[in-house]
């Protein structure tokens, strides 16, 4: 039997490595984020105290030729560019993960759970890089067989992108779904409704906010994906007049040019206010997501 | 159309969309594997790549990608502990907390490509890491830490309420009660969503760009020396993971037999990610049996 008094004492200094320690982890998260706010506006705004570039140009230019003379930096394609792709990823996406979980949570839970759960996990884990060396070796060529143009574009990027946020947007979907109480599908089927009927009278309006919060994740997904849609997208620095005409997304410029130009240069620079602007939109889509989830409470 | 027959349509709609997912799945691994395994040798997984000849390996690219893993995983896993702890545990309810969670919500969305960059300027330039594996390691830190975050937050609120209240009431500490009460319950989850984790950073490519570089000095393997510059150990060298490799040879690859290169990287990578998902299944209901009394 140990002393009173000396039991007390590592007691109190245990409870205080703990407390010492994870605070420390979680200050460690907290500086993270800050420096990697400041710093990536800090370069993203210097562009635009260099002369002749403003915010309006940079953010309305129709044409990109960082090297050329004078340099010109417009934005407007690549913004234009990831815009559609992400927003038409998700528009193909969003159908077919609501009926998955629909199929997963009203239709067939024994089977989603067992087939249909498993294979949306695996798809979210196949690397993005992959999802990129398909859509290039299987993709490109069916769209260059099948429609006008090079099969590079829009199109291909926004086939490949909704496929990765396929399940970002099931899982989400699957998890509202789940979460609905059962007194409310009871009550439509007890007045005689048919399960369709139950599905897009009770269960989707109802849940429609939590529904959305998972197609903005998609799209975010989309929007900040860089390698894969890079792959396959062309990487023209125009607006296309088809959807099956190369160009450029903001990612994709990033990717291509950051290692090719020198710290400081205008170039470089214009580069850093594209991964400003890619920042800032995470922030308009967290935002967006919030306001979602609170709508979903009520 | 009555009810009825609407009700049946959309359900083979809803079914057909079900089965259309599952045979997506199928004929992606499908291609992958029957287009890459064919090229996958031992020669293929142990040689050093080739610039512009053919029969080019990806030895050192698979080297780099495990070994920054395991360097990740070392940095990532205390601090994603810690911080998932501390938000389930020690974070009291209000304002504060709300920022924290938003935080870290803010982190888990940032694209990769931007983390990279962050990797750049921060870790490559200002603290002179330059391209190297260290960096990478970094780099994907940031891009990792906020997902341990919320597996550990979550798997800490799964335990049952009365345990922890039993051994608080019976004098320990709260850190006592967490790390020998609660850790044991919590880990299997934990250990589950870290592996699914460590499959996601073995395929990142875009945040390793710029942090890990896009080049892999001659490693001489016999050279177990962690301080010397070709020794595969050294952490303070530039190291072109298998990822980054598949998007370089797909996008500047001179090698006649690039396509196949990539075909057959892809099928090692898309093979270790599955790997990585079965034993997570596998690993985490084993910990679970062992760490509790449950059958």
């Amino acid at each position: 039997m140990q002393d009173k008094q000396r039991v007390v004492k590592p007691h109190l200094a245990e409870e205080w490595v703990g407390k010492i320690y994870t605070l420390l982890c979680i200050f460690f998260l907290i500086v993270t984020i800050f420096s990697m706010v400041y710093f990536v506006a800090s370069k993203g705004i210097g562009t635009f105290l260099l002369p002749n570039v403003n915010v309006l140009d940079f953010l309305t230019g129709l044409k990109w030729a960082p090297e050329g003379s004078p340099p010109a930096f417009g934005a407007l394609p690549f913004i234009v560019g990831s815009f559609t792709t992400s927003i038409l990823a998700a528009l193909i996406a969003a159908p077919l993960g609501i009926c998955a979980a629909i199929f997963m949570t009203e239709i067939m839970p024994g089977a989603g759970r067992r087939y249909l759960q498993p294979v949306i996990e695996l798809l979210a884990g196949i690397p993005s890089v992959v999802y990129g060396f398909i859509g290039l070796s299987v993709l490109v060529p069916f769209l260059r067989d099948v429609f006008p143009g090079q099969g590079i574009g829009i199109a291909a990027g926004s086939i490949v992108l909704s496929i990765m946020i396929l399940p970002t947007i099931t899982t989400i979907a699957a998890d509202a779904l789940a979460g609905l109480p059962n007194s409310l599908k009871e009550g439509s089927y007890a007045l005689g409704a048919t399960r369709w009927q139950t599905i897009y009278r009770i269960i989707l309006p109802t849940t429609l906010p939590a529904l959305l919060t998972g197609v903005v994740l998609g799209i975010s997904r989309a929007f900040g994906e860089a390698l894969a849609v890079q792959m396959v997208i062309g990487n023209a620095p125009h607006i296309p007049k088809s959807l099956f005409e190369s160009t450029s997304t903001l990612t994709s410029v990033i990717t291509l040019s950051m290692g090719n130009t020198v710290s400081g240069s205008p170039h470089n620079s214009a580069l850093w206010s594209l991964a400003f602007i890619l920042m800032a939109m995470t922030f308009v889509f967290v935002f967006i997501v919030r306001w979602l989830e609170r709508r979903s409470k009520v | 159309m009555s009810a009825k027959t609407a009700d049946r349509i959309a359900t083979g709609v809803i079914i057909s969309v079900a089965v259309f997912i599952v045979a997506l799945l199928a004929s992606l691994l499908g291609f992958i594997l029957v287009r890459g395994i064919g090229h996958i040798s031992f020669d293929f997984l142990t040689s050093a790549p080739q610039t512009i000849k053919a029969g080019g390996g990806i030895g050192p690219q698979l080297f780099n990608s495990l070994f920054l893993l395991v360097l990740t995983l070392m940095i990532t896993v205390p601090l994603g502990i810690g911080a998932g702890i501390y938000m389930s545990e020690y974070a009291k309810p209000g304002r504060l907390t709300d920022f924290i969670r938003l935080i870290v919500e803010v982190l888990s969305s940032f694209p990769s490509i931007v983390v990279g960059l962050f990797g750049l300027l921060v870790i490559v330039n200002l603290f002179g890491l330059g391209f190297s594996l260290f960096s990478g390691a970094l780099a994907l830190t940031v891009f990792n830490l906020p997902l341990m975050v919320r597996i550990t937050e979550q798997a800490i609120r799964g335990v049952p309420r009365e345990q922890k209240e039993a051994s608080l009431a019976l004098g320990l500490s709260r850190w006592k009660t967490i790390t020998s009460v609660m850790m044991p319950i919590a880990l299997p989850t934990i250990v589950t969503g870290t592996v699914l984790a460590s499959g996601r950073v073995f395929g990142e490519a875009a945040a390793l760009l710029f942090t890990a570089g896009m080049t892999s000095p001659r490693l001489d393997f016999t050279n177990w020396n962690p301080f010397s510059p070709t020794s595969p150990l050294n952490p303070f060298r530039p190291a072109e993971t298998l990822a980054v490799h598949i998007w370089k040879i797909n996008s500047e690859g001179l090698a006649p037999d690039a396509a196949q290169i990539a075909a057959g990287a892809s099928a090692v990578l898309v093979i270790v990610v599955l790997l990585f998902n079965f034993t997570a299944r596998w690993f985490g209901r084993f910990l679970y049996k062992k760490l509790t009394a449950s059958k």
